[in-house]
């Protein structure tokens, strides 16, 4: 009775930081949400046409004028809503390949798996001339193909994580190459086309698109969360994941193939948004702190990340001009990725 | 014990021989077929006499083949000589002086950043001279490597293999979406750079090649110096130090020689990956640990390497052909992935 009250005692400090962990959590997911609602509401009000908030909220409950409905229901908020849906799908597969192979680089966009799906989707553009439905087919059957070598080749006696990473980048380096020829045998105006996909935008979003992303991720959040709990466990090490009684190979599995479909949607959806599944999940679990999995805070991030990213290519330049979206993730993204890696290098939790 | 020594000692030489034999034969072997497989089908005879014969006065067949192989084979040839030399050596000299068997001037970011900055020298300054390009790539190849190895060597256990690699994958991914950003709002500069990009040994012509090989000729110089620096790098900073061997300088020189050959390849084939990965690891195969070999085979081994895989590129894709840097990617990603596979790296 003692030991066990002794047991309970050298909990206590334990779980109280595992509620001040959640706490924290909570709060940010908070100032997230309102973040994201006010970035929302910028990317509907603002533009060629601007609105008051009020006569924003009127038109979102259905009573603006023909012309502020047609600007806000039709044009603009597809296009947000895309950009939300993807942003959450990036980060969270990036999230769960980093979780999984316990490597912050092993983001989809790094191992080829996003660049399976470009160099698949441009093969259709420019060879096959595929149009934009089937172009998204051949991005997500790219994407799993791809992912499918990678997981095979890396595959030896259970997945480590730098080998798949490694892996990862020399069948990236390949696919980069065939890229590249693709390109260079295209008429210039075609490959231009396929150049600016390459980048990623949502500026194309119709809600059939937008559904395929919606329904996909209602149909994989329910197992993500029911995966939480195994994830965790495998976050100690696969000795320790396997005698709480989680097959850690088997998880494994199961959270890869979740994570390449999420990618695999997205980048079919809007193209390789570059960084945003790279950057989400480290950024989160800096802002919540150490130890947790920080799912829910990682896709708010994302969502964030691109509807800002979109939000600033819409208005950077002036006039009608646009950008892609996937410029700007590409801009604030890369040298994020650097300081990202000197830092966590420094700190001694090597990449 | 003494007899296995010394059986030890004169097999090792009897490999070497054989290894450096073998490589002159393969060397031979592929120009040969560099200038002879093509589209058109030109006999042995009719290649050996536009060699060696300058007369003019021929049939107008002669003569057409004359001008395939002077004007097309002969230079694609060379390009392929000079910028497998060059990566051959980068190759062996980065693995040398990061003591990382994933050392490649792709995989370590160097050839990224050569790229961006001839892409920045092509859209912004205008630049169209591969003598302007190298001044271009030589800073960015310098820039990269400079970060690849601050990044990468920072923390506790200094700059392990794989995280070098993965600094260097970073930084590839950083750089692909800066040139990118430049090449959507330049259509002429993404027209120069989608070719230049392919890796291809015909896009510039020997006139812009010629220029360049001064470069690689200092930096193969410099290779060769840099040899039993690193035989003593190898065998860690302190022993190395106890035997007297500068480090900075070794450091030095190697970098000034790495930047200089990948800077001139990349400028002149574009930006072409795994060759600096495979020759060295084939070359240290063969001849042991000793780092003047090493470089030696490379020397050898890469040339041969790239303009193989030319050639291989012109059967493969019939009637059109597949640049080389292509043919080697597919290549030498395999052998990427056996390493990782196989090896168990040091410092993982």
């Amino acid at each position: 009775m003692t030991m066990l009250r002794e047991r309970q005692a050298d909990a206590a400090p334990l779980t109280a930081a595992r509620a001040q962990r959640s706490r924290r959590e909570r709060r940010v997911v908070l100032v997230l949400v309102g973040a994201l609602l006010i970035v929302a509401a910028f990317s509907l009000a603002v533009g060629a046409y601007s609105l008051s908030v009020p006569d924003l909220l009127r038109t979102l409950a259905g009573q603006g004028t023909q012309s502020e409905n047609f600007i806000v229901l039709s044009l603009r908020l597809p296009r947000l809503t895309l950009a939300v849906l993807v942003g959450v799908a990036f980060a969270l597969s990036g999230a769960l390949f980093q979780t999984v192979l316990r490597n912050p680089l092993a983001s989809p966009d790094i191992i080829g798996v996003t660049g399976g799906a470009s160099a698949a989707a441009v093969f259709g553009m420019l060879i096959l001339g595929f149009g934009s439905l089937a172009t998204s087919l051949a991005a997500f059957a790219g994407a799993i193909i791809i992912a499918g070598v990678i997981y095979l080749l890396a595959r030896r006696g259970g997945v480590v994580g730098y080998r798949f990473v490694l892996i990862g980048v020399g069948v990236a380096f390949m696919v980069q190459g065939l890229l590249g020829y693709l390109l260079s045998r295209a008429d210039l105006n075609d490959a231009q086309g396929a150049l600016l996909w390459l980048v990623g935008s949502v500026s194309g979003a119709r809600w059939q698109n937008i559904s395929v992303v919606a329904v996909l991720l209602l149909l994989l959040l329910p197992v993500i969360r029911l995966a939480d709990g195994r994830l965790r466990a495998l976050q100690l090490g696969d000795d320790l994941a396997t005698s709480l009684g989680v097959g850690a190979e088997r998880t494994r599995l199961v959270l890869l193939v979740i994570a390449v479909a999420l990618a695999a949607t997205a980048t079919a959806a809007v193209g390789p948004l570059a960084f945003v599944a790279f950057v989400a999940a480290p950024i989160a679990w800096r802002v919540v702190g150490t130890g947790g999995l920080a799912l829910i805070p990682a896709a708010l991030i994302g969502a964030l990340i691109t509807t800002v990213a979109d939000f600033v290519a819409q208005h950077l330049l002036p006039g009608q001009l646009e950008l892609p979206a996937g410029i700007i993730t590409g801009a604030i993204g890369a040298p994020y990725l650097l300081w990202l890696l000197a830092t966590s290098n420094k700190t001694g939790k090597s990449a | 014990m003494t007899l296995i020594l010394e059986r030890r000692a004169r097999t090792r030489p009897r490999r070497v021989v054989i290894g450096f034999t073998f490589a002159f034969v393969l060397l031979g072997l592929s120009i040969a077929a560099s200038l002879l497989v093509g589209t058109r089908e030109i006999g042995l005879g009719a290649v050996i006499d536009a060699l060696v014969n300058p007369d003019t006065s021929l049939t107008d067949t002669a003569l057409t083949d004359r001008t395939v192989i002077l004007d097309l084979r002969v230079p694609r040839t060379v390009v392929g000589l000079l910028a497998g030399l060059a990566l051959g050596l980068a190759g062996a000299l980065m693995q040398g002086v990061t003591r990382n068997p994933l050392a490649d001037p792709g995989l370590l970011g160097v050839n990224a950043g050569a790229s961006l900055f001839v892409v920045a020298g092509v859209a912004w300054f205008g630049v169209t001279s591969s003598l302007g390009y190298v001044w271009f790539a030589f800073a960015g190849a310098a820039a990269a490597a400079t970060i690849v190895y601050l990044i990468g060597s920072l923390g506790r256990e200094g700059a392990t293999p794989v995280k070098l690699a993965l600094a260097g994958t970073a930084l590839t991914a950083a750089f692909t979406s800066l040139i990118t950003i430049v090449l959507l709002a330049d259509t002429a500069a993404f027209d120069r750079y989608r070719f230049w990009a392919a890796g291809s040994l015909v896009a510039r012509g020997l006139d812009a090649a010629l220029p360049l090989a001064p470069f690689i000729l200092i930096g193969a110089i410099l290779a060769i110096v840099a040899a039993r620096m690193l035989n003593a790098l190898a065998l860690g900073d302190d022993l190395a130090r106890g035997l007297g061997q500068n480090l900075m300088l070794a450091r030095v020189v190697c970098a000034v020689a790495i930047v200089l050959l990948c800077g001139s390849a990349t400028a002149m084939a574009g930006p072409i990956v795994f060759v600096g990965l495979a020759v060295p690891h084939v070359a240290r195969w063969i001849t042991g640990p000793d780092y003047r070999l090493i470089i030696a085979f490379s020397a050898l081994f890469g040339p041969t390497l790239l303009v193989a895989a030319d050639v291989l590129g012109r059967v493969i894709g019939q009637p059109g052909e597949i640049e080389a840097g292509l043919v080697v990617s597919f290549l030498g990603a395999p052998v990427l992935i056996a390493l990782v596979r196989r090896v168990k790296l040091a410092g993982l």
